[in-house]
């Protein structure tokens, strides 16, 4: 965990690990036998870093296409709904979840004597390597998780694009778009674009109105694939304005990728980096 | 005096406004050339296709608003029926939602409107016939009540069950509605209802004249009770219909606009349906404008204002029809 405290995030995090008594690396404990997660961002992660038969159960989003990396895989362990109830009954000797997690299962499960890890959500590229060693510590699983955050590290090294920045901004169901500190902020920093999101004065998650964004006229527009049944929300993604505006450089990408910290940030890159080179040749 | 000499500069005025106010913070010039002419980029994009659309809508869905909650009160000679309190609009809800999330509004984009129109002609029918042809205050409201309940609860549940997570969210929209990113096509989608709904309204005047001398009297003037009663069913359940499909249940328009103007007419039904159109589509335009005032990048339902605006009156009204019956 040392080399990870030069960074404030990673910093918080490592506290927040030592104040729930969970995988502090200092103190040796025994490597826990049955996991359950019920996270998605930590689903990925278990999954990715767990020994065979370590994982006993992931969330049920873990098998959603749209939000998870790891559909197909996520079929192999059974879901659960992430209620205090069930996953107790899983007998699980560490339970891994987000931060948001409901409260009031967090507290249960303590009460009843089950440790449980709680991961804040990922919300820079650092944090996606430091949620991997972290992770990798909690199940007892330190070298291959140092291994998986290195080449992590030096792949994201690798993808920083040199030269003028194009503009994008990314586009979701209600007029959501995530705006400076983010993970997707950072990505789009990396691979040649300025996010409009960022740049209309959008903090973490908020509200971009169309009119802002049409006036703004990104190179690039980024949305979300539409869940199945219809909803109000994702039909301003089909808003005749939108669509003018997204002209021929559209980018429809599942959020999946860039959602949680996990290496597959580095297929968002890849996707990303591909649509700055379209930008660069469509004019 | 003429209220239309009034009303009309108003809604002109409130049209103007809806379409010069809006998060991007145009130019004025800039915004009607740019509407007018076509040319000038992102800019014909936001007046044409995103600020146009939302006050057309905003003038024809306070217009029917207005126009069916003045019907409602002179058949039912109540001043207590609108299309929001009576459980009309949540009716229409419901059958929109149905149409979505069945795929039904996919398939063919027609059934959207339809099948709001169907269960807002099911819920007035159902109103009529469980408060009685006379529409006692109290059965009026019993029945608007249990029918906005079971319509309610029918449309969160069909939402709670649907697989896209969004839908869930969209509950507080179905009922308190807004008009934020609707387009052309929804503007298209309504409008052939909406007329038709307010031109059958709107032809209900004559009769509904005849009717504040009692029944015997109308029907002595030639007036038919039946027909009377089939053309308001029809006629409110195309025009509401149509405007909950596109910008979810507003309610109390329909309440305080006919209350408001009826002094300015001489409390004759025949004036009243027409300068109810009017009042309707102003409060719904400012109603509008002031959503995107107090919050501009917020999308603040519009009902939540015109329930501000209008709960208000609620309580007036009741007190001073508890003063009569006492």
């Amino acid at each position: 965990m040392s080399g990870l405290r030069s960074d404030l995030p990673a910093l918080t995090l490592a506290v927040l690990v030592l104040a729930t008594g969970a995988a502090g690396a200092e103190t040796p404990r025994a490597i826990p036998q049955r996991v359950v997660s019920v996270n998605l961002c930590t689903d990925q992660l278990a999954m990715l870093l767990a020994a065979p038969g370590q994982l006993v159960s992931v969330s049920h989003l873990a098998a959603e296409p749209q939000s998870s990396s790891m559909a197909a895989e996520a079929a192999a362990w059974p879901a659960n709904r992430g209620q205090a109830e069930q996953v107790f009954l899983l007998h699980p000797d560490l339970v891994l979840a987000g931060t948001y997690t409901q409260k009031a299962t967090i507290d249960l499960l303590r009460k009843l004597g089950v440790e449980v890890l709680q991961l804040p959500p990922a919300n820079s590229l650092a944090d996606a390597a430091a949620h991997i060693r972290t992770v990798g510590a909690a199940l007892g699983q330190e070298a291959r998780a140092e291994a998986m955050a290195r080449a992590f590290e030096a792949e994201v090294a690798a993808a920083q694009y040199r030269g003028a920045p194009a503009t994008a901004a990314l586009y979701y169901p209600n007029g959501y778009t995530t705006g400076s500190g983010t993970l997707a902020n950072e990505v789009l920093a990396l691979t040649g674009f300025r996010n409009i999101g960022a740049e209309a004065g959008v903090t973490g998650g908020g509200i971009l109105p169309l009119e802002r964004l049409i006036m703004a006229a990104p190179n690039l527009i980024i949305t979300s694939e539409p869940y199945p049944g219809a909803s109000r929300s994702e039909e301003i993604l089909t808003h005749p304005a939108l669509r003018a505006a997204k002209g021929a450089a559209e980018g429809m990408m599942t959020d999946a990728d860039w959602i949680c910290g996990t290496p597959y940030i580095l297929r968002a890159i890849a996707r990303m980096q591909a649509a700055r080179a379209a930008v660069e040749t469509g004019g | 005096m003429k209220p239309a000499l009034i009303l009309l500069p108003l809604v002109a005025v409130l049209f103007f406004a809806s379409l010069l106010i809006g998060p991007a913070g145009l130019g004025a010039g800039e915004s009607l050339a740019a509407l007018l002419t076509g040319k000038g980029g992102a800019v014909v994009l936001v007046m044409q296709e995103i600020r146009l659309p939302r006050a057309l809508l905003g003038v024809m869905v306070g217009a029917v608003l207005g126009l069916s909650g003045a019907a409602m009160q002179g058949y039912l000679r109540n001043p207590l029926a609108e299309p929001g309190l009576i459980g009309v609009s949540s009716g229409a809800a419901l059958g929109a939602v149905l149409s979505l999330q069945t795929g039904l509004a996919a398939a063919f984009s027609l059934a959207l409107p339809l099948a709001a129109l169907t269960g807002a002609g099911i819920s007035v029918a159902l109103v009529l016939l469980l408060a009685g042809p006379r529409g006692g205050a109290l059965a009026l409201i019993l029945a608007g009540i249990a029918l906005s309940a079971l319509s309610g609860a029918l449309t969160s549940l069909v939402l709670n069950l649907s697989p896209n997570p969004f839908a869930v969210t969209e509950i507080v929209y179905w009922m308190m509605g807004s008009l934020a990113d609707r387009s052309m096509e929804h503007v298209w989608l309504a409008l052939p209802f909406m007329a038709g709904g307010a031109v059958l309204l709107l032809s209900l005047g004559r009769g509904l004249d005849a009717l504040t001398l009692g029944e015997d009297a109308a029907a002595s003037l030639g007036v038919g009770l039946t027909g009377l009663r089939l053309r308001l069913v029809l006629g409110t359940a195309a025009a509401v219909g149509a405007s909950v499909a596109v910008a979810g249940a507003v309610g109390f328009v329909g309440l305080v606009v006919p209350h408001l103007l009826r002094p300015l007419v001489g409390a004759q039904p025949s004036r009243l349906l027409p300068a109810s159109a009017l009042g309707g589509a102003a409060m719904v335009l400012a109603a509008d404008v002031a959503v995107r005032l107090i919050a501009p990048d917020q999308d603040l339902k519009l009902g939540v204002l015109t329930a501000i605006i209008g709960a208000p009156f609620f309580f007036h009204l009741l007190w001073r029809m508890r003063r009569i019956e006492a």
